[in-house]
Order: C-alpha cells, then sequence, then structure tokens
C-alpha cells in the first residue's frame, strides 16, 4: 500500500511553504521514487524473511507534522536517567520542542541543532552527509524516510571535544500520535580524536498506535570514539523502524547499546563500516517481548580495513507469544586481514509459544583472521533452578531471579552508570516485582 | 528425625538406589563412604528434591513429615539443607541477594518476617568469620570466579546463614587442601547442636578426623553394606573397599 504516501508526497511538494535547497528537494523525490518502486519489503526479501511488516502496510499513517506537542516536562521524567544536567532534545510526536530542550548545556564543542531549523537556515551542517552515510537504493523505509523526513537531531562533536555527559534525544510519542508516522532523521558527525556519548530514546506517554520510521546517520572520524545508546520503549500499539548507519574513520572506536522492550512490532538495523585501519566496534543489546510482540534486530559489520576489531553479544528474553528476530551479518573484505571479531547472540524463550530466530552469518574474504560466532536457544539452567530451590527459593522466584541475571550479563556492559543502573531496575521490576539492587 | 526404609531411586533407565534404610537422629553424624558410583551422592540429592532423580520404592520422612512429596524449597524450608559437590555459578546475581533471598524464603515459610538488606548484613558478620570469608565474596555473583575452596567454603556459609536441621554435606571435602579442609570442617562443627544432625558423604576418611562421625554406613552398589561406629573408616582407610564390595553383574 504505497499509494498513500505517494499522494502525501505529492501534496508535501506543492506545498510552496517548504523552500528547501534544491539538493534537498532531489533528495526527497529520489526517496519516494525508489519506494514507489521498492514497495514495502515482503518475507520474500532475505531480510525480511522473518518479519513480516504487513500490518504496517496496510494501515494508513498520516504524516505526524504539526500535531499537537501538549506534553509536560515532568511528564519525560521516567525516561530521563534521573539526569536534570544532561544534554537534551526532545521531539514530540516527530516534532522539535525546544521548550522542553536543553541544548544549552552542551559541552564545549558539541554542538545540536534540530533538523528543521538545520533544513532552513543551515544546511551545510547536513548537505555532506544527509542520505550518504545511510544510502536507500534497496532498502524501502529509508527511502521512504528519506521522501518524508521532517525532523531530528543533527549532532556535530567537534575534533577533540570531550563531553562530560551524555546528550540524551528523546522521541516522544503520545495519545496525538495515534494513527500518526513520525520519519526522524538524526545525523551524528564525532570529530577526530572526540570522544562523547548519545543516547537516543524512543518512548511513549499512553498506549496509542503510532508508527516511527527513523534513521540515524553516523560518522566517527579518525580517532574518535562515540558511545550511542538507543532505548526503546515505544507503546506496546506501535510500529518502530529504525536504521543506524555508522561510518568509522581510523583507529576510531564505536561503542553501540540496543535495549528494546516496547512496540507491537519494532526492528532495529544497526550497520557499521569499519572503514579504517586499526578501528573497532563493540555493539551490545537486549531485547525483551512479551504477549505478541515482535522485535528484531539486524546487526551488518563490514570489516573493510585491516587490524580492526569486533565485539557483539545480543541477548533476547521472549515470553507469551512473542517472536525475537536476531540476523548479525560479520562480512570481512578480502583486504581486512588481521581481523579479529566475536559475535554471540544467545536467547531465553520463558513460554512454549514464544519463539526466536536467529541467524549469525559470517562472510570472511580475507584469509588471516580470527572471527568467532554462536548463538544459542535455551530455557533456564535447570541445575541453578534446582540450587535456588534446595535453599528455600520459591520456585517462581528463582526462576525470575535467573531470568533477571540472563539479562544483567549484558546490561553490566554499559558505561554510563546512571543508563545502567536504570535498565537494570526496569528489568529487575520486569522479572521480580522488586526494585531493590540484586 | 529423619528415616529411611527401603528407598529406590533412578536417573534415567539406570537403578542408582536399590534399598537403603537409614535412621538419623537429632544430635547425630553419619557418615556415607563407599567407593566411587556406590550411590552415596545420589542418596544426597534425591534427599534434597533433585528433580533429575526418580524415587521408584520407598520411603524418606523427615520429622514424621513425607520429605518425598515436597518440592525441593519446601525442604530447605522444613530444615533440609544440601552443601553441593559442585555448587552451581550464577552469573548476575549477587551471592548477598541470593543468601537473603534464601534466608527470608524460609523465615517466611515459617510465619517470621523479612530481614531487610541492612539487617542481614549485620547478621552475615558473624557468618563469614566462620568461614574465613571476606565481605568483598558478598558482592560478587554466586560461585563466579570462585576457587575450588572458595565454592566450599560459601556453601558451608549458606548452611550457617540458614542453620538446618539436617545438613547434608555431598563430597565436601573433594579438592579442598587441609587449610581449606579444616577451615569447612570447623565450620560444620561450630554448627552442630543437640537438635541438629549432620550427614556427611565422602569417599575419603581424612574429613572425618576433623568432624567425627557418630556412625559410619558403606554403600555399595546402591545399598548400604556395612554400618559401624568411627573406627569402620579408619579400617576403611587402611583396607579400601574392595573387602566390603562384591563384583557386580558376571564377571569372567
Amino acid at each position: 500500500m504505497t499509494a498513500p504516501y505517494l499522494a502525501d508526497f505529492t501534496t508535501l511538494s506543492n506545498n510552496g511553504a517548504r523552500a528547501e535547497p534544491a539538493w534537498l528537494r532531489e533528495t526527497r523525490r529520489e526517496g519516494i521514487e525508489r519506494f514507489a518502486a521498492l514497495g514495502f519489503p515482503t518475507p520474500r526479501n532475505e531480510d525480511w524473511h522473518f518479519t513480516s511488516v504487513a500490518r504496517i502496510a496496510e494501515s494508513v499513517f498520516s504524516p505526524l507534522r504539526g500535531a499537537s506537542d501538549q506534553v509536560a516536562k515532568s511528564a519525560l521524567e521516567p525516561f530521563t536517567f534521573g539526569q536534570s544536567a544532561w544534554p537534551a532534545m526532545v521531539f514530540v510526536n516527530g516534532k522539535y520542542d525546544a521548550s522542553l530542550s536543553t541544548p544549552s548545556l552542551l559541552a564545549k564543542g558539541i554542538r545540536a541543532v534540530d533538523l528543521s531549523s538545520a533544513m532552513r537556515n543551515e544546511p551545510e551542517l547536513i548537505e555532506p552527509w544527509l542520505g550518504k552515510l545511510s544510502p536507500f537504493e534497496d532498502r524501502s523505509f529509508s527511502a521512504l524516510n528519506a521522501a518524508f523526513m521532517s525532523d531530528g537531531a543533527v549532532v556535530h562533536i567537534a575534533p577533540d571535544a570531550e563531553s562530560p555527559v551524555p546528550l540524551h534525544l528523546i522521541f516522544v510519542s503520545d495519545a496525538n500520535a495515534a494513527k500518526g508516522v513520525a520519519h526522524l532523521r538524526n545525523i551524528i558527525i564525532a570529530g577526530r580524536n572526540s570522544k562523547s556519548t548519545v543516547i537516543e530514546s524512543y518512548v511513549s506517554l499512553g498506549d496509542s498506535g503510532y508508527f516511527t520510521n527513523a534513521v540515524t546517520e553516523v560518522q566517527v572520524e579518525d580517532g574518535a570514539t562515540l558511545t550511542h545508546y538507543k532505548i526503546q520503549r515505544e507503546s506496546q500499539r506501535a510500529f518502530h523502524v529504525h536504521t543506524i548507519d555508522t561510518r568509522q574513520g581510523r583507529d576510531s572506536h564505536y561503542v553501540s547499546f540496543s535495549f528494546a522492550t516496547g512496540g507491537a512490532l519494532s526492528r532495529t538495523n544497526i550497520y557499521t563500516n569499519l572503514a579504517g585501519a586499526g578501528c573497532g566496534a563493540t555493539l551490545n543489546g537486549l531485547y525483551m517481548a512479551d504477549d505478541e510482540q515482535h522485535v528484531d534486530h539486524q546487526t551488518n559489520i563490514i570489516h573493510s580495513e585491516p587490524n580492526c576489531f569486533s565485539r557483539e553479544i545480543y541477548k533476547g528474553i521472549l515470553s507469551g507469544s512473542a517472536h525475537g528476530v536476531f540476523n548479525g551479518k560479520v562480512y570481512v573484505h578480502p583486504i581486512a586481514q588481521k581481523t579479529d571479531g566475536k559475535q554471540t547472540n544467545n536467547n531465553l524463550l520463558l513460554s512454549e509459544g514464544a519463539r526466536i530466530d536467529t541467524k549469525p552469518q559470517l562472510e570472511i574474504f580475507a584469509d588471516d583472521v580470527r572471527c568467532t560466532h554462536g548463538a544459542t536457544v535455551g530455557r533456564l539452567d535447570e541445575m541453578a533452578l534446582f540450587y535456588m530451590k534446595s535453599r528455600g527459593v520459591s520456585a517462581d522466584k528463582a526462576t525470575r531471579l535467573l531470568t533477571y541475571a540472563f539479562a544483567a550479563d549484558v546490561l553490566e556492559t554499559i558505561e554510563v552508570a546512571a543508563v545502567r543502573d536504570e535498565l537494570e531496575r526496569a528489568t529487575l521490576e520486569r522479572f521480580t516485582g522488586a526494585s531493590v539492587a540484586l | 528425625m529423619l528415616e529411611i526404609k527401603d528407598l529406590y531411586a533412578r536417573a534415567g533407565d539406570r537403578d542408582i538406589l536399590r534399598g537403603i534404610s537409614l535412621n538419623v537422629a537429632a544430635g547425630e553424624v553419619h557418615a556415607i563412604m563407599g567407593p566411587n558410583g556406590s550411590g552415596k551422592s545420589t542418596l544426597a540429592q534425591v534427599l534434597a528434591g533433585n528433580p533429575a532423580y526418580e524415587v521408584t520404592g520407598g520411603s524418606a520422612t523427615f520429622d514424621g513429615k513425607d520429605l518425598l512429596a515436597l518440592p525441593p524449597e519446601e525442604r530447605a524450608q522444613a530444615g533440609v539443607f544440601l552443601a553441593f559437590q559442585y555448587p552451581v555459578e550464577i552469573p548476575g546475581v549477587s551471592n548477598a541477594y541470593f543468601m537473603r533471598s534464601a534466608y527470608n524464603s524460609i523465615r517466611a515459610a515459617r510465619g517470621l518476617e523479612e530481614v531487610d538488606p541492612i539487617e542481614f548484613l549485620v547478621y552475615m558478620e558473624k557468618k563469614l568469620e566462620l568461614v574465613d570469608m571476606d565481605t568483598e565474596m558478598l558482592s560478587r555473583s554466586v560461585n563466579m570466579g570462585f576457587s575450588g575452596g572458595e565454592k566450599k567454603r560459601n556453601e558451608i556459609l549458606q548452611m550457617a546463614v540458614l542453620e538446618p536441621r539436617l545438613a547434608l554435606l555431598d563430597e565436601t571435602d573433594s579438592g579442598l587442601d587441609i587449610d581449606a579442609l579444616r577451615i569447612v570442617a570447623n565450620g560444620v562443627n561450630a554448627l552442630r547442636r543437640p537438635d541438629n544432625a549432620t550427614v556427611v558423604v565422602t569417599h575419603y576418611q581424612r574429613l572425618l578426623n576433623y568432624i567425627v562421625p557418630d556412625y559410619v554406613h558403606v554403600l555399595a552398589h546402591g545399598k548400604i553394606v556395612k554400618s559401624g561406629d568411627k573406627d569402620l573408616a579408619l579400617e576403611l582407610e587402611a583396607k579400601g573397599y574392595d573387602w566390603l564390595v562384591e563384583p557386580q553383574g558376571a564377571l569372567a
């Protein structure tokens, strides 16, 4: 069902109020053309084999630009890790809200503006990267995003800049987002030898059904370290598709964590191209789904240059009739000698109805490399359960504790203490109903 | 306190216990000895309720209650404790939280109020001294990265915390050097009271120099083949098991 989007695009193009640079109008036109040609992906598409987007394709989501945005600052408190001193950019129903945002708290050398004002006033902040770090020729949702992208964060970290605190991008949807779609586009450029942390939170107030279609383009220049967390806690009725495309320079380090508990259907693509010698990527994540939720992660680590490393640990906990998907590709280019790659994906199924499709894929074209991968699908360790029960702990509590412990193992890799503590607390509460630290 | 009558148990399709009868009264220490594969560890596991074993006959009562009808957690709540031969590692759950959960579960089952983390820490201090362990061990994940000796001490620490009426020690001496053995044995002895009992499962007599048994039973092929006092253990140490154990099956 591409027709409603094509009609929306015609309306958008005819809207003279949108005075955009010619190159941007051209990008949008290419976007809608590609989307029209590709249509929504079907399970015949290899990358979408286990995830049907029929529910998105068959609904009609109208663009959220201009949706009302009455969200109080206090309503965001559950999502801010208790850190009011962190600089934040808040987007309500797809639109930047300056009154809730605090870019003035950013450290020297770090600049963040909203995409819509960058498009109008400072296109030079986006033109060199937009649509280039994250190509959309073969990707329906990214093409659709290119056609309609309306807002998001543009973050420039100057060379050698260091941020003592993370920049928090909060994308919040409330009841006014119902039946709407936000095409968010973020650009993060981490300059040479800079060191910084950016957190993207996708959250919801209430339980409306809406569609988030986001793209984040990231460049980590030579010698820079970028820590990039994505926390997806959308409403249980929401649809969420997000592609993160990262390009890394020499000796850079990209540290990613994806936490996903929300959405009726969510799909997160994290692609990183290790395009400079001696660089490294750490991609970790935790997904937890219940009831009828569908949660899909695709990661693609492209080793394009020699002497690079990649480390990846993804864990999943599925209960009810939830369906999880993990597809982890590691590609090693013929010249990428001395590549050191390690990937694991461990899944815990807590019910008969829960399901996981996990597919680690190694494609290695260099001969002097060390790459390992492994995937497990299991239930809780019977001996550990018996051990706990033999100490008087009830079967139910032992199950919950061990489930939490399975998740805590990967949450411990989150370096920002406030984020780690909050996600551990939320996970503990999810499985034990308690909120004290273990 | 513990009465076992003609107990049979199997793992999969393999019969391991073949008619064990044993009475343990309050205040007593019993040693169960025997060669590898005799079923002595299985006996301890079956009494604690390990689901890997299926009881196929006989009975075991604890204070008159049908022990075998209870799930493992209710046996623990009733006062049975098994010190594991191979303590299980649980990444992500701290030792302190694990022990407090156990302690509070048992208190709750007895209608007592649960203790908070601070009260529990105070309670733990004396217990830690007993097995010569540092407070730091409490913040580590259960048994993760512990040496063999630390794991066994951690078992005795749990026993000290839970104060069971019946302690089953499954090869607690295996893999211990003499210093660790002494610490473990001293811990067990310090916890002895006239109203509790201890069953020590061991292959070697060594541990029994420190934990002196009132009775020694020799298990072979899933049955008790001889019982005696502590001198029987010394005799076994000198003569081995062969004189008591008849070869099983058709041997050439």
